[in-house]
């Protein structure tokens, strides 16, 4: 993104968290490195146990790094307790203060930065308006519904402008349809107060809509870090490829590596063009893989061969099963429309062709 | 449907009724062990003085104004009790010591053990109630062994050189102090970590991350959500510290008189039932009013829950 400045909100160097001690020891988090732009939406997203909440709370302050460095705007904020961070966090349950009502719950930290009362009470009506709660400003957090209860959450953590924004799953707790709007809404808050935020989910599709960029994370590491379309159309690793979208793992012969793109054999034969994972020098097999809406299923001879196996209906399109002639199994998605069918039945012999770009081979 | 409502009013009838059927046996026992010898206590207070204890069966108020007043014996002229009041005031403040040293001693044992992992949790309850295996008397008498001028405590000073003669602390009002912290302080600590158990830690994690220093935290969150402990618990300590009769004795040498010492007083050797029982009622008063007073005030700063 042209428009963003390039200076580093937070720089993880090197961090490590060990939980336990001996035989019981896990690394949580295994040597991380990751720098996050100023005024950026950036999203930490993995399974859970893959350490993406332990770095949040070690970026707030809630534990303590094992070793490493966790810089904001060059200054080392690793030793410092949470009150000393100029940093805000939007917790999973929100943690909204029971014995408080909304205008103090968002007010508090404020009143603890000991900012003189007129000051608090202004700012607290600017968040209320802000997160549209302007009416409900007198209520009990308990007398207030989900939703509501993480428009105060976000504006109780907001209201300090703190340097940085970490969300943990903040929107795991909403429905279906209330998720799609906080996830609208975030962004609109991001947009407006120009705040840096750290979000993290395990939900890819979230991930995908609303970050700027995205870290995918596995087993305390950070695989990859990248844009929505990097992760999703370059994924390096079959990890990323797997846990974001659906993909179709083919073993190739690769030949003819440079420029980060290299030709690609596949088992029926045929050679096709794929992009290779940014620094990763391909020997002689490796794997490649195709979204499924980058194959394209046709009734004549194509790049692979197979056997519909399946068609299953998902309204905006409809995904087909095939077995290949050399035993794997390919889906592909192919865009429904209002009058036909797609064309195919269970057990048409059937030809893929995969496009170009849409193949790309992985570290693994 | 009306048959239905029918049908759900007698589940209804039927459901009250085995209530109160079950809830009988303990009502009986209340009524019979509790309220009546009340009742009774309240009947003698205004009855006159047998020669021989008991009381006879004739009204008399004197029980009652001599419970503040005194009749002087040559011209029958009434003037405060100062020895009453003075009694009165030093159980009140003992009381109100204890438990304000239970609590400060309490509150974070409390602490400690809720922020425990779930299993050592349970081990430091265990340990908690310890005491209460021990006879009151017995426990009462281990105290005596450690305060008392040959004790453990003027034992090791006197051996380090830091005095050169003991510290009198047994037969004091700091003995009963120390003796009643040490009695109640289960009593203090059970209700509050019930309360800091339910407590959730998040809250604590969400102040440090509005920049509440620890003792902010402690203030703001952590104390108002506990209060309901802390005020059971300050009841229970409070109530016993008040009427406590054993501690002083042994303890206190029964040099300095308590309340309770002053009740069993007027039933045996001072003969006097009626005094007895005013005393008693008067001491229950103080207590429903103290309560009623600290209840109604934690209840206006702090948080209506629920």
């Amino acid at each position: 993104m042209p428009d963003k400045p390039d200076r580093n909100a937070i720089e993880v160097v090197n961090v490590s968290k060990i939980f336990g001690s001996g035989e019981g020891q896990v690394a949580a988090l295994d040597k991380v490195s990751v720098s996050i732009r100023e005024n950026e939406f950036f999203t930490l997203l993995g399974p859970s146990g893959c350490g993406k909440t332990t770095l949040l709370r070690l970026i707030a302050g809630f534990d303590f790094p094992t070793a490493g460095e966790i810089l904001l705007y060059g200054q080392d904020i690793a030793p410092l307790p949470p009150f000393k961070r100029p940093v805000n966090t939007v917790f999973q349950s929100y943690a909204l203060f029971p014995h408080m009502t909304v205008a103090d719950n968002i007010g508090f930290g404020l009143e603890m930065l000991g900012k003189p009362k007129g000051e608090i009470k202004a700012r607290v009506a600017e968040m209320l308006k802000l997160v549209k709660m302007e009416a409900l400003a007198g209520r009990r957090t308990a007398q207030i519904s989900g939703g509501q209860q993480q428009r105060v959450a976000l504006a109780r953590a907001l209201a300090p402008q703190p340097k940085v924004l970490l969300l943990d799953e903040p929107l795991s707790a909403l429905d279906y349809k209330l998720r799609k709007e906080m996830q609208i809404e975030l962004k609109r808050l991001q947009h407006e107060t120009g705040i840096t935020f750290i979000f993290v989910t395990h939900d890819q599709e979230e991930a995908l809509t609303m970050s700027d960029r995205i870290a995918v994370m596995s087993s305390g590491k950070i695989l990859q870090v990248g844009s929505p379309w990097d992760i999703y159309d370059k994924p390096a690793e079959r990890f990323v490829a797997d846990f974001i979208g659906e993909t179709n793992f083919l073993t190739a012969a690769i030949s003819g590596t440079g420029n980060g793109k290299a030709r690609a054999t596949l088992k029926s034969g045929t050679t096709i063009e794929a992009t290779v994972a940014e620094g990763f020098q391909p020997k002689d097999n490796a794997t490649v893989v195709v979204r499924p809406e980058h194959a394209k299923l046709t009734k004549d001879k194509g790049d692979l061969s197979g056997t519909v196996e399946n068609i299953v209906y998902f309204g905006t399109d409809t995904h087909i099963h095939v077995q290949l002639d050399g035993g794997e199994a390919f889906t592909v998605r192919q865009q429904n429309t209002r009058s036909a069918g797609c064309g195919f039945e269970r057990g048409d012999k059937v030809g893929i062709l995969i496009g170009n770009d849409a193949a790309q081979v992985l570290r693994d | 449907m009306a048959a239905a409502e029918e049908v759900a009013k007698a589940a209804e009838r039927r459901d009250v009724r085995d209530r109160w059927l079950l809830s009988a046996p303990a009502l009986l026992v209340i009524l019979l062990a509790a309220t009546g010898p009340l009742l009774i206590v309240l009947v003698y207070s205004f009855l006159t003085p047998g020669a021989y204890g008991d009381v006879k069966w004739q009204f008399s108020p004197d029980a009652w104004i001599s419970v503040f007043m005194e009749r002087d014996i040559f011209d029958d002229t009434l003037s405060l009790a100062a020895a009453h009041v003075t009694i009165f005031w030093r159980s009140i403040k003992l009381a109100v010591v204890t438990t304000l040293a239970t609590l400060a001693l309490g509150f974070p044992t409390a602490y400690f053990m809720a922020t425990r992992s779930e299993k050592t949790r349970d081990l430091w309850l265990f340990l908690i109630t310890i005491p209460f295996w021990t006879n009151l008397l017995i426990r009462t008498f281990a105290v005596l062994q450690i305060i008392r001028n040959e004790g453990i405590i003027n034992t090791i000073l006197l051996k380090l050189g830091i005095i050169s003669a003991p510290i009198q602390i047994l037969y004091t009002d700091t003995a009963i102090l120390i003796g009643m912290a040490y009695v109640y302080l289960p009593l203090m600590v059970l209700p509050i970590y019930a309360s800091m158990e339910k407590l959730d830690f998040r809250l604590v994690e969400a102040g440090y991350d509005l920049y509440a220093t620890r003792f902010k935290v402690l203030r703001k969150i952590i104390f108002p959500l506990v209060k309901p402990g802390v005020i059971a618990g300050s009841i229970l300590v409070f109530i016993p510290a008040l009427g406590a009769y054993v501690t002083p004795v042994v303890l206190g040498g029964g040099k300095n008189m308590m309340l309770s010492n002053l009740i069993e007083l007027q039933f045996g050797q001072g003969r006097n039932w009626p005094l007895g029982s005013a005393l008693s009622i008067t001491v229950m008063v103080i207590v429903m009013l103290a309560l009623l007073a600290y209840v109604r005030n934690a209840g206006k700063s702090g948080v209506r829950h629920g």
